[in-house]
């Protein structure tokens, strides 16, 4: 009985959503670093959508201002430890 | 009439003097074109996030403007390649909630840019 699935306790399982939409957040500013810190990881890569809960539309313009971000050296393009 | 901004990074070696200069020459540039310049910010001399052509540090700038001739940026651009003591440049279009944030930006609401030396038209109005 040791190979039995352990049950999936649903009530800790928090449903996601897209803090742009809940905030009513309309413009992502690529200047400011330290809100775009929440989109990526310690190495510096974006952070999937699946992750984050970001709607589809505000993911692409988190993705841009990221970009934009590193482009003028706000952002690294690859780091090992920016956290 | 669409609304544009400019972040540029300034060679570190030059002196505070010579980097205000550089901030004016390219604003001349966009007010010869009657370009509305809206706002000039000078964010100083900051720590970069990697190295560029070998410098650690650089002087960031912000240049916020609106014109209906397209051409300018072409022409904005072509400037800033030719000036050797600009390391870095990114010039976006603003859309509506762009322009809205910025606005905001501008009065401070958001209290990012402290250090920042704003010469906006309000604030020149005032002096």
């Amino acid at each position: 009985m040791t190979l039995m699935n352990e049950p999936i306790k649903r009530a800790e399982i928090k449903p996601k959503y897209c803090r742009f939409k809940k905030n009513g957040i309309k413009y992502i500013d690529y200047k400011d670093p330290d809100f775009l810190l929440k989109f990526i990881n310690e190495q510096g890569k974006i952070l999937p959508r699946r992750l984050t809960g970001t709607s589809w539309k505000f993911q692409n313009k988190v993705a841009q201002a990221v970009k934009r971000a590193r482009h003028i050296a706000i952002l690294p393009y690859l780091a090992d430890q920016m956290k | 009439m669409s609304n544009y901004e400019t972040v540029f990074i300034l060679n570190p070696v030059l002196s505070e003097d010579q980097a205000k200069d550089t901030v004016e020459k390219f604003k001349k540039v966009l007010t010869k074109a009657k370009a509305e310049v809206i706002n000039v910010e000078q964010w100083g001399l900051k720590k970069m996030a990697y190295p560029i052509q070998k410098k650690s540090t650089g002087f960031y700038n912000l240049i916020e403007f609106a014109t209906e001739n397209t051409g300018l940026i072409n022409t904005l651009e072509t400037e800033f390649r030719r000036d050797e003591s600009v390391m870095r440049f990114l010039t976006t279009v603003l859309d509506k909630h762009a322009v809205a944030y910025n606005v905001r930006r501008r009065k401070g609401e958001f209290n990012r840019t402290k250090k920042a030396v704003t010469t906006n038209k309000r604030e020149r109005a005032e002096a």
